[in-house]
């Protein structure tokens, strides 16, 4: 009867401590360990001298880029996109908006500023990331304020949430299956359920984050390719109103939600 | 834009603790590019620091420690002010350093 107790007892801890220790992880306790010493201060550092750095055919600097508050102004800017500009009468992205910026201010090429947006196996990072990772920075400790004020930008939030919604490819997955239910995991990694405000502020506000199992900095819309590749969907293109579409669905549900970007993520 | 070193150095009670964030992409070698040809083994062979002039550590490393590496080190005495030094020299002949002062 004694040891029919004991094991009961291991048995009633054991379970007690498994949803515990899925939630908290091992790679929480990693990310205590590191504090502020995320690798990604590199990348902050390579993303403000390439904004300062004078580049294209018209050797000017990003420094006029207008991010939404006005040209040059950096700081908190991030933290309103996507939102609709007027200039070129579209939803941006933060990466569409400064493919544009490249391409108008300094007279850049279209198809060589979006050939390769995000690093592959053996690079260091891009100047996209870099750009994205400082930008981040910038609105590090900002409220998430996606604009919603222009019927494009409210289409563009119903347009991702089918989008979010819809199933396809050949495993009939969409990013619900994922994303819509809160405290599951995949392997170690805890899932959020990217329906629910504290879910997506968690999600949308520490991307970009470097990614210790590359040693790289990613960005949301590497993240959402990277899913659609694990849902054996075709290949999303960086600054698509798919991929636009989806960020506005996600910065939205976590408005009023803090950022926290650059992350330190697996 | 490799070679860059993060570096704090705090004291606390009789040791000074080093913190050394390093930019480097610790390639083994072992590993293939997106086009299947293999990518340069290209990483920190050595890696030292100092107090003043004086080493308080000296490390041999190899293709097993990770990307943008980070070093932990305490050694005895120290005082605020001093200067902390962090140097790496990798199998490529590229070289690395940082300073700081310690807090």
């Amino acid at each position: 009867m004694k040891t029919c107790y004991f094991w009961f007892t291991l048995l009633v801890i054991s379970l007690s401590s498994w949803p515990l220790a899925a939630e908290d992880g091992v790679f929480d306790q990693y990310r205590d360990l590191m504090g502020d010493d995320n690798p990604a201060v590199f990348v902050i550092d390579e993303g403000e001298e390439l904004w300062f750095a004078a580049q294209g055919p018209k050797s000017v600097t990003l420094d006029s880029c207008d991010l939404g508050l006005g040209p040059g102004v950096t700081a908190g800017a991030y933290a309103r996109f996507p939102r609709y500009f007027a200039d070129t009468d579209e939803v941006m992205d933060l990466e569409s908006r400064l493919v544009h910026c490249m391409t108008t201010i300094q007279g850049r090429d279209l198809e060589t500023v979006t050939e390769k947006p995000y690093s592959l196996r053996g690079d260091l990072g891009t100047e996209m990331e870099a750009l994205v990772t400082w930008l981040a920075a910038e609105s590090e400790g900002a409220k998430i304020a996606p604009e919603q004020t222009h019927a494009a930008e409210r289409a563009m939030y119903t347009l991702g949430e089918e989008i979010f919604f819809y199933r396809a490819g050949p495993h009939d997955f969409s990013c619900a299956t994922c994303h819509e239910q809160s405290g599951m995991r995949i392997r170690l990694q805890a899932l959020p359920d990217l329906t629910s405000h504290s879910g997506a502020a968690e999600a949308w506000g520490s991307w970009p984050a470097y990614r210790m199992s590359q040693g790289l900095v990613r960005t949301m819309g590497w993240r959402l390719r990277d899913c659609f590749r694990q849902q054996r969907w075709p290949e999303l293109q960086m600054g698509s109103e798919v991929s636009i579409a989806l960020q506005t669905y996600m910065a939205v549900n976590a408005a009023g939600g803090i950022m926290t970007a650059p992350g330190l993520k697996r | 834009m490799a070679g860059r070193i993060k570096i704090r150095a705090q004291k606390k009670g009789d040791v000074t603790e080093v913190k050394a964030l390093m930019r480097h992409p610790m390639e083994t070698g072992m590993r293939k590019d997106q086009a299947g040809d293999a990518i340069p083994a290209h990483f920190i062979t050595e890696v030292a620091v100092f107090h003043g002039d004086q080493p308080v550590m000296q490390g041999h490393w190899g293709a097993a420690v990770s990307a943008n590496p980070f070093l932990g080190v305490r050694f005895a005495g120290g005082e605020p002010g001093d200067t902390v030094r962090v140097a790496w020299v990798d199998n490529q002949g590229g070289t690395g350093e940082g300073q700081t002062t310690i807090r």
